[in-house]
């Protein structure tokens, strides 16, 4: 921790570095109040009245708490022409994401595995090719993944989506794998190879136990990435199999009706729980997908 | 018998990098093998060649007369002792000794005899059920040597064992290594680039550089008859003193002018070696240079030098003077006489010199 | 055969990865590539005709907007971001107690999708209910805050959405870097009576300068890639005011039909991307390889 907030300048009274203390610690609140206006606004929106929110102001508390919007939120409010409220698309995230940060995440460790402790000819060369795939802006393949879908006949289906979560979020999850294994001690495999264990044997036995905490950090980030998403989502869903952020933006710009501004609060938290709840239990994992790679050493 | 290690015109490439050239070298059963040279000089790229972790560019490679050099490193009948140690971080100390084992399908009593044998062997009985992180460094190095005995291998091969421990703890293993191998009586390889280390342990030393080997011998053929001026300087410590000197015949005896910092040359006579070129290094260790009068023989000379610095060291006393305008040490008695600046009267034992050939390198007598 | 098999497994197990990214990205780009040099209008056509698509892009008022939006809201966005990660990192550097909730606070953001971040914020900056009739209550009658339906204006408000959602995250980078730096160094310097102000300008912070470049890097492409906090926001609108490349590109590929315009719009971005990332991947992995 850098410790520079000590100063020992004479000129310096102590009561002038008391007033600085405390004009830090005002900054700091009103910052924190920056970040949590929003949610704060979210979150009261949602438990009022639609005609409170009318008459009232925005960052007042509710008069009185309702959950109807939550309600009509989670199971009336129209995506379009369909009425059923974001539980079913919330269910098709679901869908989409376990089986997409299952798979990319195995593929990553492997991938990672081969890439940091297995080197070959060339190996450095596809793996760069393969983080270079982690930075193409994703409109570059649009087009010719929705005809490629099509053929492979999982257009606008849910394993259509976990198809192309998995195929671009290999290049990140190789990325954390790599750069995790790549600080393990190559002497640790050949120990192993003269102990007679090979290539699946080590990965099972001796680099698996080990990679706890880089599970979490990948799982994370790709459950954060794939749950956010709304680029694929978008693209390659139809009226059924759509992900709850794209349920959400239709709910939020259906034309029809009256603006219920509390459903679209409460549709809004509903969709940010799960990152958040993720973000709340698994903070310092989540800060350490963000960063990898950004920080080094 | 068979020798138990044979390496024939060994190469190793790195693309178009040569790491090794040319390396024959064989062992009896028992031997002590230490290959030792300064860092990058592939010693350890060799070792991992004998274990078979690196694929040699070419050459052949026997252990216990069978063809290993095609043969991948579980099936050479070896055991490895890594410089990190290599201990499997999420197993106890008992399944890291018992996992070749359990690979290779021992059975579960077999495992548990040999486990028991060796922890009562090196004494970590109490350690069987800690996880290595919970373990002291000297600790972890008996671990990982439980690790190689478990395995009764032909072949055990060692990657500077030492060199992570401190320095008192370093001393007490490499006895306990020697110990370890007069006990077991197995042929084992070892490197290192402490050449103390090599010299306490090894019967058989190869000393490299670049790649190539500079000599192979017994610690007392490398130490007295080093074949060239890099192995005469790298073994041995404080380093052997390397005096440009110039010789003439002169009737049965060679003449050897030495120049001093101040008043004429030193001349010794060497009856021994008569036939040497005009211009020669002559080495000499510290220990063959010492006060005149404590050691006298046939081969002993002695001559006045002006001493520069006296460093007492304990049991000897060490003095650095100028002699054909390089610094050379002498080994004096503790309770020498000698200061600095001052003429002190040294012998020198010509019995056990060196000439080098300033061009090439190589020893000449 | 066992032994070939023992020798390759490694290149097996990566080559199924390999070849999809070979295939998923490579050849999709220059699957896009090749379409944006053809007349492809509704339906690929695969004989190419030069550039007409760039040109019709850059003859169409509607990616004229939306290009320029991209540099206006990319410099505002990575500016104001980086400056307020800086300062919010140094004041929680100063042992501040409650140190672990505040940056749980200001990076909280950061865990929500672009499309919850829009919806919330679209409803704080609309005009009838919003923030400007907040403060018209608390009697200033005649305040306006109307940027989010002001075509001059909209843009910033998606400036300050993302800002909102990333600072945080461009902070926790920052303080990362702030505690990395060597701690001798900085004790020499309060030793030899150096300011706390000048500890930050002189030492700690050009000693961060590889930080700066990451937290560039990541806000430069998240800055490109924006396409959901715009349909979220302001869905493009007014008109076609907010436009991005990235709303562009949708829009020509999916509303349009127009496959030609979406691919050739869609190469724009990947050459900015590539004209900033480029350099910095092969500065890592060549310093990284050394």
């Amino acid at each position: 921790m850098a410790d520079t907030s000590f100063v020992p300048a004479a000129s310096q009274s102590r009561k002038g570095k008391l007033a600085l203390r405390w004009l830090l610690y005002i900054l700091l609140g009103l910052f924190a109040l920056f970040y949590l206006m929003p949610l704060f606004v979210m979150i009261t929106t949602s438990l009022k009245s639609l005609d409170e929110i009318r008459t009232g102001d925005l960052i007042a508390l509710p008069r009185e708490v309702t959950f109807d919007a939550w309600r009509t939120a989670w199971s009336g409010a129209c995506t379009g022409i369909q009425c059923e409220g974001v539980r079913p698309f919330f269910w098709n995230s679901i869908l989409i994401a376990i089986p997409a940060v299952a798979i990319s995440t195995l593929l990553g460790a492997m991938n990672g595995y081969v890439v940091a402790q297995w080197r070959f000819r060339g190996a450095n060369i596809i793996f760069s090719l393969m983080l270079f795939g982690c930075f193409i802006p994703f409109q570059v393949v649009l087009l010719p993944m929705a005809r490629i879908l099509g053929m492979m006949g999982i257009a606008g289906t849910i394993p259509g989506l976990i198809f192309v979560h998995v195929i671009y979020g290999l290049g990140f999850t190789t990325l954390f794998f790599r750069n995790y294994y790549v600080s393990i001690p190559a002497e640790l495999t050949k120990a192993a190879k003269v102990d007679g264990a090979g290539f699946f044997r080590i990965f099972w036995s001796i680099f698996l136990p080990l990679s706890l905490p880089i599970i979490v950090v990948t799982v994370i980030w790709q459950f954060t990435q794939i749950w956010n998403d709304f680029l694929f989502g978008v693209s390659f869903s139809q009226a059924g199999t759509q992900p709850v952020t794209v349920a959400l933006n239709n709910i939020v710009n259906s034309t029809t009706g009256v603006k219920e501004y509390n459903v679209d609060m409460a549709a809004a938290i509903i969709a940010a729980l799960p990152t958040l709840f993720v973000y709340v239990v698994a903070g310092k994992y989540f800060v350490r997908g963000l960063t990898a790679g950004s920080v080094k050493g | 018998m068979d020798p138990i290690l044979e390496i024939k015109n060994l190469y190793k490439n790195y693309g178009p990098v040569e790491i090794l050239k040319d390396i024959n070298v064989s062992i009896e059963p028992g031997d002590f093998l230490v290959l030792v040279g300064p860092s990058g000089c592939g010693k350890s790229t060799l070792l991992n060649c004998i274990a078979g972790l690196e694929p040699i560019t070419g050459g052949s490679l026997h252990i216990g007369g069978q063809d290993m050099t095609n043969v991948s490193p579980k099936d050479r009948d070896i055991a490895m002792v890594f410089q990190s140690y290599a201990l499997y971080p999420t197993m106890t100390v008992a399944k890291n000794i018992t996992f070749g084992m359990k690979v290779r399908g021992v059975d579960q009593a077999t495992q548990n005899q040999k486990l028991a044998h060796v922890a009562q062997q090196l004494q970590i009985e109490p350690l069987l059920n800690r996880k290595p992180g919970q373990l002291s460094g000297g600790q972890r190095q008996r671990v990982a040597m439980g690790r190689a005995l478990v395995r009764d291998p032909k072949l055990f091969l060692f990657d500077e064992p030492l060199s992570n421990l401190d320095a008192k703890l370093r001393v007490e293993m490499r006895t306990e290594i020697k110990a370890l191998h007069q006990r077991l009586g197995a042929s084992m390889v070892y490197v290192t680039h402490d050449q103390i280390e090599a010299m306490t342990l090894a019967s058989k030393i190869v000393v490299m550089k670049g790649g190539v080997i500079q000599q192979i011998g017994t610690p007392a053929e490398i130490y007295n008859r080093p074949a060239n001026l890099f192995v005469a300087d790298f073994m041995g410590s404080p380093a052997m003193n390397l005096i440009p000197a110039r010789t003439r015949r002169s009737g049965g005896v060679s003449l050897i002018e030495i120049k001093r910092k101040e008043g004429d040359p030193i001349i010794l006579q060497d009856a021994n070696n008569r036939d040497l070129p005009e211009e020669v290094i002559l080495g000499v260790r510290p220990e063959d240079i010492a006060d005149a009068g404590i050691r006298a023989g046939a081969d002993t000379q002695n001559a006045d030098c002006i001493i520069d610095i006296v460093e007492p060291a304990g049991a000897d006393t060490y003095a650095v003077l100028q002699l054909g305008g390089k610094h050379v040490t002498a080994r004096l008695h503790s309770e020498t006489t000698a200061a600095p600046g001052v003429a002190q009267r040294l012998a020198f034992d010509l019995g056990k010199v060196s000439y080098f050939a300033p061009d090439t390198g190589l020893r000449l007598n | 055969m066992t032994k070939w098999l023992e020798e390759n497994t490694p290149k097996l197990v990566l080559a199924p990865s390999f070849v999809a990214i070979l295939v998923f990205v490579y050849g999709f780009i220059a699957w896009t590539a090749w379409v944006s040099l053809t007349r492809s209008r509704l339906l690929p056509k695969y004989e190419i005709k030069g550039f007409i698509q760039y040109e019709r892009l850059f003859d169409s008022p509607r990616w004229d907007t939306a290009f320029s939006n991209l540099f206006v809201f990319g410099f505002l966005f990575i500016a104001i971001a980086m400056i307020l990660g800086l300062v919010l990192a140094i004041l929680l550097d100063q042992n501040i107690r409650t140190e672990g909730a505040i940056r749980t606070i200001y990076l909280y953001p950061m865990a929500l999708s672009m499309i919850v971040t829009g919806t919330a914020w679209k409803w704080i900056l609309n005009p009838g209910l919003g923030l400007e009739a907040l403060v018209r209550g608390w009697g200033f009658p005649d305040f306006t805050f109307d940027w989010l339906v002001n075509p001059d204006m909209a843009i910033y408000t998606i400036v300050i959405a993302a800002i909102w959602q990333s600072s945080g995250f461009v902070m926790a980078l920052f303080l990362a870097g702030l505690r990395s730096v060597d701690q001798e160094i900085i004790k020499a310097a309060q030793v030899d009576g150096i300011p706390t102000w000048r500890v930050y300008t002189a030492i700690i912070i050009p000693s961060m300068a590889p930080i700066f470049l990451s937290a560039f890097i990541v806000l430069s492409h998240l800055a490109i890639k924006s396409f959901d906090l715009v349909i979220a926001l302001t869905g493009g609108g007014p008109g076609y005011a907010t436009d991005l490349p990235a709303t562009y590109m949708y829009a020509m590929a999916f509303s349009r039909g127009d496959i030609g315009q979406a691919a050739s719009s869609a190469m724009i971005m990947m050459m900015v991307v590539f004209a900033i990332v480029v350099p910095y991947l092969y500065s890592e992995l060549r310093s990284k390889n050394g």
